[in-house]
């Protein structure tokens, strides 16, 4: 396996949100538009990255008996250095994002990529998979955010697409994107269609193969 | 005595945790398989969110706050930065010690929640809440009906959600839409269903 496809394999096959089921939670409610949702993809990008690449740094000098610990002091610090960061640099988006931020700390996603993978691979590759997997969560973000804004503003980055009734264009505003509830279905179809392209290829696999079975003669 | 039954109200139906900010979704969608299971981690859920709320309440108001730490003589030390850590060490901490407690005083409830006890030490929405305490400036008796309120809506929301998925265990599905992707879709109905209480008031 390369080394560049520990970066691009958890975007979409192994997509830590649609496919492992895992850091559902936190974030998605800070879709509604697409700025907040942008920065909030890229400090989880960072601390995926840095607690994947600390603690494969530190992987032999941790004992087993107390590893959760400090994987969640790592995680924790790594956390509180970006939402600090964030607040200096961006205090209006840091308002929007509230508590999001810091609930980072516990998505699974970091702990879980922390337990299967920084254990037992080297800092390079640590750094990798997390960049990978934060790249992954990002895409669904994104792609939510996205969505969320046009429906429902008629704008992407607060640039105008769609011009509103209320500024003399054509477009209504649909307020349902304003629902959380929103973004349950968005992600519900997302999945959905995910699942039907992997089912299809799946299919598409197996019945290669057994068309070389067949050819082989040999019966299952 | 209104203040505190509407602060109640409000974290039950229309702030709710799990349905209107996506807070512990990962233990939401795994364990809703059925109805018993579901019933055993939401009591876990409400015991957890009324003691550690309360809690981080005290810790973050007598130590950690700007100014907190005026009787000790250092009133500008500003220790805010360091709530996640602190939350979510206390969290672990409780849990740890809610299992001692249970196992040698409630055997049958301990028994009842079995895995689900230790599993809550990552569950967003009970550090979720101690975070929004904390925006919300609350006061003592307020945090204790704020994770009170917030550990009833979340069970609510996975119970119903359980029961719903029991019964479209007997359906037929298209085959992409199994499992997750339906779990997402009926959430989402359901999570409309909260919305529309909001604006009810005592």
């Amino acid at each position: 396996m390369n080394y560049f496809s520990y970066l691009t394999k958890p975007i979409i096959t192994n997509n830590p949100i649609t496919v492992q089921i895992l850091g559902l939670c936190s974030a998605l409610a800070i879709t509604q538009s697409l700025l907040p949702a942008l920065i909030m993809s890229l400090a989880v990008i960072v601390v995926l990255g840095f607690s994947g690449f600390v603690l494969s740094l530190l992987r032999q000098l941790i004992p087993n008996s107390i590893r959760l610990i400090l994987e969640m002091t790592i995680i924790a610090s790594a956390v509180i250095v970006t939402d600090e960061i964030i607040k200096t640099f961006a205090p209006d988006i840091s308002r929007i994002l509230t508590v999001f931020v810091g609930l980072i700390v516990t998505n699974c996603i970091v702990l879980g990529q922390a337990e299967t993978f920084a254990r037992t691979h080297s800092p390079g590759l640590s750094l990798l998979d997390g960049l990978g997997n934060g790249i992954g969560y990002s895409f669904i973000l994104i792609l939510v955010a996205t969505v969320r804004e046009i429906i429902g503003q008629g704008t992407v980055l607060n640039k105008i697409i769609l011009p509103t009734l209320s500024e003399g264009g054509w477009y209504l505003e649909n307020k349902f994107m304003a629902l959380p509830a929103s973004a349950f279905f968005i992600i519900g179809l997302i999945i959905w269609a995910i699942q039907s392209y992997s089912l299809n290829s799946n299919k598409q696999s197996n019945s290669n193969k057994q068309r070389e079975s067949n050819q082989q003669g040999v019966s299952n | 005595m209104n203040d505190l039954l509407n602060l109640i109200f409000r974290a039950v139906f229309i702030e709710n945790l799990a349905l209107s900010f996506l807070l512990g979704m990962c233990t939401y969608v795994a364990v809703s398989n059925n109805i018993k299971t579901a019933f055993g981690l939401g009591m876990a859920v409400i015991l957890v969110e009324t003691i550690t709320v309360p809690i981080n309440y005290l810790l973050y108001e007598y130590v950690l706050r700007q100014g907190a730490l005026t009787w000790a003589g250092l009133p500008e030390l500003d220790l805010s930065y360091l709530k996640l850590v602190t939350f979510i060490g206390v969290i672990a901490a409780l849990v740890q010690i809610l299992e001692l407690v249970l196992d040698r005083f409630f055997p049958i409830l301990f028994r009842a929640l079995g895995i689900y006890l230790p599993l809550l030490t990552v569950n967003c929405a009970i550090l979720g809440a101690s975070l929004f305490m904390v925006q919300k400036n609350y006061q003592f008796i307020e945090s204790v009906g704020y994770g009170f309120g917030v550990g009833l809506g979340w069970a609510l929301a996975i119970i119903i959600f359980a029961a719903i998925r029991e019964r479209l265990q007997e359906d037929k599905i298209p085959l992409g839409l199994q499992g997750l992707g339906l779990a997402f879709i009926v959430t989402g109905f359901l999570s409309l269903a909260f919305n529309g209480l909001s604006g009810l008031e005592f």
